[in-house]
């Protein structure tokens, strides 16, 4: 049935429609509207039997979901930047005990500088935590992404993050279309455990492992990843073929038919690449796109299928790696190791910044010039940056860095000549 | 106090044979059906006050509950040595997540057995004094105040011995610890630090409080067994000597554990809905250099430059505590 809802409320009826038996919340910007949807279905009985339990921080709401996930019960928590990273910890162990846990990431930058808005910092900054993260496109894809993470948890025993970019998707009015209860449990059985903490039939989870093991068993873990590979797929397949809409799956291409170019990107974003796409194609340059909805685990053979006739591949990741670029491209990389392919890194849409189709396209042409440098920066004030090299040259004490940007930048857009802001043309 | 004290007074001593007493007062450890939930064969020390504390207080927590009790573990010394894989020594369903959030995982059990309508299976939490006034605190602070079904058990060491006796805040003043060494003008840990967690339980209102120790194992079991009568949130803090952090004899460990009650240092108590209900009374007051003498973490404060002022500091503490829970029979 379609609805005109917000992202977060969509995302939370789709929770609902799982039924977990556990919600743990901690407010956090963009995540917060989602948890206050699950817990106004909790509280007026809508969603029966749940227990849902306010905690004092993000690490006690996954450690929460570790004891109720190992008691047995399906569990769900939603969080975002800091809070993710306030619950790395938990995270690890979490998926090292694999525990079937699904959660979602309002995906925001992370501080220094504090900063509410989207990027990919934080989820990327976990993306060796043992947990499979999937990425949404759109608020249709959220719904589906979580229906399908609870059968894909569940099925291999592992936590799966789902990624909303932050406000992008979380607090975005769209037309979705939410599946029926029925809909649901006919696609979703109910949790049977493969492991349970149960006074019938007592276990020890969570004991030590010397070095005798220790390699042995994160292997396994790596092993369920390798196994989600073709499970993804199959459950994506799955979904269509039950719910008559295709989601899900590894990646989805773009008019990458005879591409030379392909932009690769993760989320949101790649509505406005699809869209940059159909005008450099009606220009005529070969372009296509690549959206990657699994993340971890990375699709390196279905990557490396979709892009191995491609002269050059630019990736455009809301991530940035100090001392490196970026994550994605590096990833992509790997996937075409051996090939002559070209992969360019864009970094772009950090802490919230807009990502532009005329910027993109201003990229793009650097790209099949063979001009863009690496990483590009796309809309870098790159006179505001030198501004500040050389201030913070000139004195030892040149104070908090932050603060003299934005002076900066509030001094020159006082003056119309230098435009500091990128602007829609 | 469900307890009563029972002199022998053949001998002069209160260490009663259960024969001695009614079938139903008799200690859990000495019924033949006694649960061993942590079995032997596991790796803890000679002389380990936390593995005699944890055998009595997780076997009276399974029997009060009828054998459905879940056991959520701290990282910590109890947690490393009962469990090196696959010689686990829990004979109870047993997680162990991390060294902070124990409160919070047993949270998630408890939640997870109200969703499946199995309120009858009951929750036991226990860490080490580190995993629980330390990095556990904030995830024990929320799990107090939400209130949930769960009895967490501290067996307090007073320093983290796991990674090799560094202070903690429940590190007593002047001990020596790895971080707090005997040197300098003010050797061993500062005066005037530290958390009384029995006391900031109390403050959060929770339904049941209690300190106990392995001096007074008959005692500990009562208490775990009062507190399994009471559903929410409760707090049982145990005082268990560590051979090895205290730098005592492996056979003074009960020794060592009732001289801390009997010079006032360790008061144990009761306390239900944010008030202190009831006292174990000090049978045969001792200064508190007859404890901290036995112990090598205390050396430099006694011999040839004897640490006087340390010592009356010290004294000052058991006075206070004797005075504020009134420890002392009204005879004395």
């Amino acid at each position: 049935m379609f609805h005109q809802i917000e992202g977060s409320l969509a995302v939370a009826k789709a929770v609902a429609l799982c039924r977990p038996e556990v919600v743990s919340c901690y407010p956090i910007t963009p995540q917060t509207h989602i948890v206050e949807a699950v817990s106004a279905l909790v509280k007026s009985g809508e969603l029966s039997p749940c227990e849902f339990v306010n905690v004092e921080s993000e690490f006690a709401a996954m450690s929460l979901l570790i004891g109720a996930s190992a008691a047995g019960a399906r569990t769900y928590t939603a969080t975002s930047s800091q809070g993710l990273l306030f619950m790395a910890e938990a995270l690890f162990n979490a998926s090292g005990l694999g525990l079937p846990i699904v959660m979602t990431d309002g995906n925001r930058a992370i501080g220094a500088p504090i900063n509410i808005w989207n990027d990919h910092s934080d989820t990327m900054s976990m993306r060796d935590c043992g947990w499979i993260q999937l990425h949404a496109e759109s608020n249709q894809e959220a719904i589906d992404l979580h229906i399908q993470a609870y059968k894909l948890a569940e099925q291999l025993s592992i936590p799966v993050m789902v990624c909303v970019d932050g406000f992008i998707l979380t607090h975005a009015y769209e037309k979705v279309d939410l599946p029926t209860q029925k809909q649901v449990d006919d696609f979703l059985p109910p949790y049977e455990p493969v492991q349970v903490l149960d006074v019938n039939d007592p276990v020890t989870i969570g004991a030590m492992v010397g070095p005798e093991a220790y390699t042995e068993v994160r292997y396994l873990l790596h092993h369920k990843h390798t196994c989600a590979i073709e499970l993804i797929e199959q459950i994506g397949m799955d979904f269509n073929s039950q719910f008559g809409r295709p989601s899900g799956g590894l990646i989805t291409s773009y008019r990458t038919e005879g591409a030379e170019t392909v932009i690769v990107a993760l989320g949101s974003v790649n509505g406005t690449i699809q869209e940059t796409v159909d005008e450099l194609r009606d220009d005529g340059v070969k372009i296509g796109s690549i959206k990657i909805t699994s993340f971890r685990p990375f699709p390196l053979a279905a990557l490396r299928d979709a892009l191995q006739h491609a002269k050059r591949v630019i990736v455009v990741e809301k991530y940035l790696a100090p001392g490196l670029g970026g994550i994605l491209a590096s990833n992509i990389r790997m996937a075409l190791r051996g090939l002559n392919t070209k992969v360019g890194t864009i970094v772009a849409g950090l802490g919230g910044r807009a990502i532009l189709k005329n910027s993109l396209r201003e990229a793009v042409a650097l790209a099949i010039c063979d001009e863009l440098e690496e990483p590009y920066f796309l809309d870098m004030n790159w006179d505001l940056i030198r501004g500040e090299i050389d201030r913070a040259g000139q004195t030892r004490r040149s104070g908090p860095t932050a603060e003299h940007v934005l002076r900066a930048l509030r001094q020159s857009t006082a003056n119309p000549e230098t435009p500091l802001v990128p602007v829609a043309r | 106090m469900a307890t009563d004290t029972v002199k022998f007074y053949q001998t002069g001593t209160f260490t009663v044979g259960n024969r001695l007493l009614d079938g139903k007062l008799r200690t859990i450890q000495s019924l033949p059906q006694r649960p061993n939930s942590l079995d032997s064969g596991h790796r803890a020390c000679q002389g380990c006050g936390e593995a005699l504390g944890a055998r009595y207080a997780v076997d009276a927590a399974y029997r009060a509950s009828g054998g459905k009790l879940m056991v959520v573990n701290a990282t910590g010394c109890l947690e490393v040595f009962s469990t090196p894989y696959p010689e686990s020594s829990w004979q109870v369903p047993w997680i162990h997540s991390l060294f902070g959030n124990a409160p919070a995982v047993a949270s998630g059990v408890a939640a997870a057995m109200k969703a499946k309508g199995k309120p009858h299976t009951r929750v036991v939490a226990q860490g080490g004094d580190g995993g629980t006034v330390d990095i556990g605190f904030g995830c024990l602070s929320g799990m107090f105040e939400r209130n949930d079904d769960v009895l967490y058990i501290c067996y307090d060491n007073e320093a983290y011995m796991n990674t090799g006796v560094q202070r903690s805040g429940s590190t007593p003043p002047a001990a020596r610890t790895a971080t707090t060494q005997a040197v300098g003008p003010h050797p061993g840990n500062n005066f005037r630090q530290g958390k009384n967690l029995p006391r900031i339980a109390i403050a959060h209102g929770i339904p049941y409080v209690a300190t106990a120790s392995v001096a007074d194992l008959h005692d500990l079991e009562a208490k775990v067994t009062a507190a399994m009568e009471v559903h929410g949130a409760r707090y049982l803090h145990i005082q268990v000597p560590c051979p090895l952090g205290w730098g005592a004899d492996p056979s003074h460990t009960i020794r060592l554990a009732r001289l801390s009650i009997e010079c006032g240092l360790f008061p144990v108590f009761e306390a239900r809905d944010g008030a202190v209900t009831s006292v174990r009374k000090i049978r045969n007051r001792v200064a508190v250099d007859e404890y901290l003498k036995l112990q090598k973490r205390f050396a430099h404060l006694f011999g040839k430059n004897a640490d006087q002022e340390a010592l009356r500091s010290i004294q000052a503490i058991a006075d206070n505590n004797i005075a504020f829970y009134n420890l002392l029979e009204a005879s004395e």
